[in-house]
């Protein structure tokens, strides 16, 4: 992978890159990964039958206790908590779909065994969101903080992963600053 | 973004103490953006521009606050204009809360 680069104009333009099997693979396990965690989360909405009468969905009021789904799915208010508990059961069915239909984009448009990839600014945003969530995950989950070095020691069991987090970072960064150019 | 102020009540209107809990429908709302460590700044302006479609400079100013500061507040309006904006910014994955004015 060596950043993205723009081409084409108006609704023609298209942004590619090429990704290794490697570093496609790395990603089909991630993307996977957080879209598990966000069916299971899906899977402690309430059925009721209104719901199922109406087609309007209810997720869960509480929010979820593992913190990097805490993370992905965050309170829509601080100030109330009957709000906070009416919001999250309310939007967050959507918000879960939406995420989960930007990470399955990410892994059609991903070649399976790597190679080139064009996507067009729809696909673009659906990558950049969903790389966001993957960081998120990562970062979350790796207590990520502002002053984080660039590497950590060898023996930190988290070094490695810290490597892949930086990797990601790159990958949205400079999608989002040839996507940036076509607003 | 700062709320516009809320009118006072005019002396002839009466305002009854027991209505004082009742959420006024009318009462603003803001969106409020957290600082994160993950989120990163190119990624932030571009949300703002995006969702709200702020030109650039605006949203580089907002995403500058939100990362000085600690917070900021992107936008304002009734309470479904920015509830609605609260879900396309978890949407894209920023940290967001709504709060009254």
């Amino acid at each position: 992978m060596n950043g993205w680069k723009r081409s084409g104009r108006g609704n023609r333009v298209r942004y590619t890159s090429g990704f290794s099997g490697e570093e496609a693979a790395v990603l089909r396990g991630l993307f996977t990964e957080v879209r598990q965690m966000l069916a299971g989360r899906a899977e402690l909405a309430p059925t009721d039958e209104l719901a199922e009468l109406t087609g309007i969905r209810t997720g869960p009021t509480s929010r979820p206790t593992d913190r990097v789904l805490a993370r992905l799915l965050p309170d829509f208010t601080t100030e109330d908590s009957d709000l906070a508990s009416g919001l999250r059961s309310l939007h967050e069915p959507e918000l879960i779909e939406a995420k989960d239909t930007a990470a399955a984009t990410v892994l059609d448009t991903l070649p399976e065994a790597g190679g080139r990839l064009e996507l067009s600014p729809d696909q673009a945003d659906a990558w950049l969101a969903a790389l966001n969530d993957v960081r998120l995950a990562l970062g979350t989950a790796l207590d990520v903080s502002e002053d984080m070095p660039e590497q950590l020691p060898d023996d930190d069991p988290r070094a490695q992963h810290l490597g892949v987090y930086h990797w990601l970072t790159y990958v949205q960064d400079s999608l989002v600053r040839v996507r940036v150019t076509s607003l | 973004m700062a709320c516009m102020t809320a009118p006072s009540p005019s002396p002839t209107e009466h305002v009854s103490p027991d209505t004082d809990e009742v959420t006024d429908p009318d009462t603003p709302w803001q969106a409020v953006v957290w600082n994160d460590p993950v989120n990163l700044m190119s990624y932030v302006t571009y949300v703002l521009q995006k969702i709200f479609n702020y030109p650039e400079p605006k949203a580089t100013a907002l995403m500058l606050d939100v990362h000085h500061k600690g917070k900021a507040a992107v936008s304002s309006g009734d309470k479904d204009t920015v509830e609605g904006h609260v879900a396309q910014l978890h949407t894209a994955g920023l940290w967001a809360t709504m709060q009254r004015c």
